[in-house]
């Protein structure tokens, strides 16, 4: 009951902001965020911003941080010990990490999808319903058209809609990740976190989940992780050079791509190292 | 090149083919010996079943065994129902909320010890702590032997079940806002579901051909005891073990031992078969 009141204040004050700014607004800000795998720093002094309904790239050779920095927007690190961070992230300038801050209602309001597909052991639609089913009691009907929302938005209901009732595990693999998406959207959060979501597919695949994220871009405030910097280049608004864990260069990605201000941003990015 | 002609691919190949062929013949010894169980069982004890074996009670010349498959079903199966209670329960905290403290350390090491410990001892501390004090064997005493019995497995199975699922679904279920306890009912229990049925299935398997625990438990009795676990209660190993030695002289009642071993030993193949058929659910 009370979740759904929130879901409601959130959506109308999304909403709100939406109409009030003419411009885009900041929707994640991060302030001096630092983090420690026990005695290790992975994240160093990251300040950035990330712009409403745009599409954030982050690149960077593997382990610098990436992934570590967007897991930090949902807070899922908080699942495993020995884990410290400090700064803020806002989200709607309010900060996440804040004392009493409603952890699953967090991840409702910033959804996430995985490098490896992650269908749960149920059916399509059970796979899709569950996110709705945790924070708004829908009848069997209005879950259903919510359900199919969620499928047609992923772009997969042509292909599931005779076999929701089949298991979500039996899909192929480019399936299973936009299955993994409409379960994200499904709960209609306001970001969504991509990690390398297209890494393990082939390009056929990878080519409808970046339409699909060019498509989403226009409801949802998307980050995305990528090891593919012409992925960075084609779907990107703005993208954000890491390395070893700290945030060297972020800006818009053309001008990433065509004119950096860092040297190590160019030697990353003309493939002299990485 | 033909690597075919190279003295150390010839080597390998020979080698490959020797260990097959070695285990073959540790797999055709295995079946012989099953077999061998159930040629024996079969030839000895088909003739002693008819309908009558599993309507009629034991008497002290022939009759059936009516009750004792009765007490046999009965207190396994109530010994099976607490045993999931308990086990899935410790199992469950044994994997998803235990972490790597001390108390997880203990609690798996102890159960280790439970899982192989020799049943006898179980029903001789049934017989220490419930029977004495009673003053009376019951089938209650019974039920919980066998109960200490199944927990062991059932833990092991759910905690073995449960490690198998992934980090990543948990993973994905708290990213859509899960609380804990509802990522661990409907995400891992259904994966993990087949295989804790097979463990289950496995343990009651198992205890319901323990003889050893029921000795200095519910013992044995010839008569029909439906509900009253309070007394002595029935059951086809003891039965069994019974005929075939103090009763040994009585030529109808050694026929019986061996048409209830064939009753024992078919139930629990059924139920090994049904435990497979479970787990090959799994994919």
């Amino acid at each position: 009951m009370t979740a759904d009141i929130h879901l409601d204040q959130k959506r109308n004050a999304g909403a709100a902001e939406a109409a009030a700014a003419p411009q885009i607004a900041t929707k994640l800000r991060v302030n001096d965020l630092n983090l420690f795998y026990g005695k290790f720093q992975a994240i160093k002094n990251v300040t950035m911003e990330i712009p409403e309904r745009q599409v954030t790239a982050f690149i960077g050779p593997s382990g610098c941080g990436k992934s570590t920095l967007i897991r930090c927007f949902n807070r899922i690190h908080d699942l495993y010990e020995g884990i410290r961070t400090e700064g803020q992230i806002l989200l709607d300038e309010h900060d996440i990490y804040e004392a009493g801050v409603d952890l699953n209602l967090l991840r409702s309001r910033v959804g996430m999808v995985f490098q490896k597909p992650t269908p749960f052991p149920m059916s399509v639609f059970d796979n899709v319903a569950f996110g709705i089913r945790l924070y708004e009691k829908l009848s069997a009907r209005d879950l259903e058209e919510r359900v199919e929302w969620a499928l047609r938005k992923a772009a997969l209901w042509n292909e599931v809609k005779d076999k929701l009732k089949q298991s979500g595990q039996a899909l192929s693999g480019g399936q299973q990740q936009r299955l993994c998406i409409a379960r994200t959207i499904a709960v209609k959060p306001e970001v969504i976190l991509l990690d390398e979501p297209t890494s393990a597919l082939d390009p056929i695949s990878t080519g409808y989940i970046e339409d699909l994220i060019n498509e989403l871009k226009k409801d949802y405030t998307i980050v995305i992780v990528t090891h593919n910097m012409q992925q960075a280049a084609r779907i990107s608004d703005i993208t954000a050079f890491m390395y070893l864990g700290s945030l060297i260069e972020c800006d818009d990605t053309t001008k990433i791509f065509t004119q950096p201000r860092e040297s190590r941003t160019e030697d990353y990015i003309t493939g002299r190292y990485g | 090149m033909d690597t075919n002609q190279t003295p150390l691919y010839r080597r390998r190949k020979r080698l490959n083919q020797l260990v097959m062929v070695l285990c073959q013949l540790a797999t055709v010894i295995g079946f012989v010996f099953l077999f061998a169980i159930l040629f024996t069982l079969v030839t000895k004890g088909i003739g002693a079943i008819s309908p009558s074996t599993f309507v009629e009670r034991t008497r002290m010349n022939g009759g059936g065994l009516g009750n004792a498959i009765w007490g046999t079903f009965l207190m396994t199966c109530a010994a099976t129902v607490i045993g999931t209670v308990i086990g899935v329960a410790a199992g469950t905290w044994l994997a998803e909320y235990s972490g790597k403290g001390l108390m997880a350390k203990v609690i798996r090491f102890i159960n280790d010890i439970l899982l192989s410990a020799p049943s006898i001892i179980i029903g001789l501390f049934i017989y220490a702590v419930v029977v004495v004090p009673m003053g009376n064997f019951s089938g209650w005493a019974g039920v919980l032997a066998l109960t200490v019995i199944i927990v062991p497995v059932v833990i092991r199975s759910t905690e073995d079940m449960l490690r198998l699922i992934p980090n990543s679904l948990r993973e994905a279920a708290a990213a859509l806002g899960a609380h804990r306890w509802w990522i661990i009912v409907r995400v891992c229990y259904s994966g993990a579901r087949a295989g804790i049925m097979t463990g289950i299935l496995l343990g009651f398997a198992r205890i319901s051909g323990e003889t050893a625990p029921l000795l200095f438990t519910s013992l044995n009795s010839n008569q029909w005891n439906f509900f009253d676990l309070g007394s002595e209660m029935a059951n086809l190993p003891m039965t069994i073990y019974q005929n075939m030695t103090i009763n040994a002289f009585i030529p109808d009642l050694v026929a019986l031992a061996w048409g209830g071993a064939l009753i024992l030993t078919a139930a629990i193949l059924i139920l090994n078969i049904a435990a497979r058929y479970f787990s090959r659910q799994r994919s």
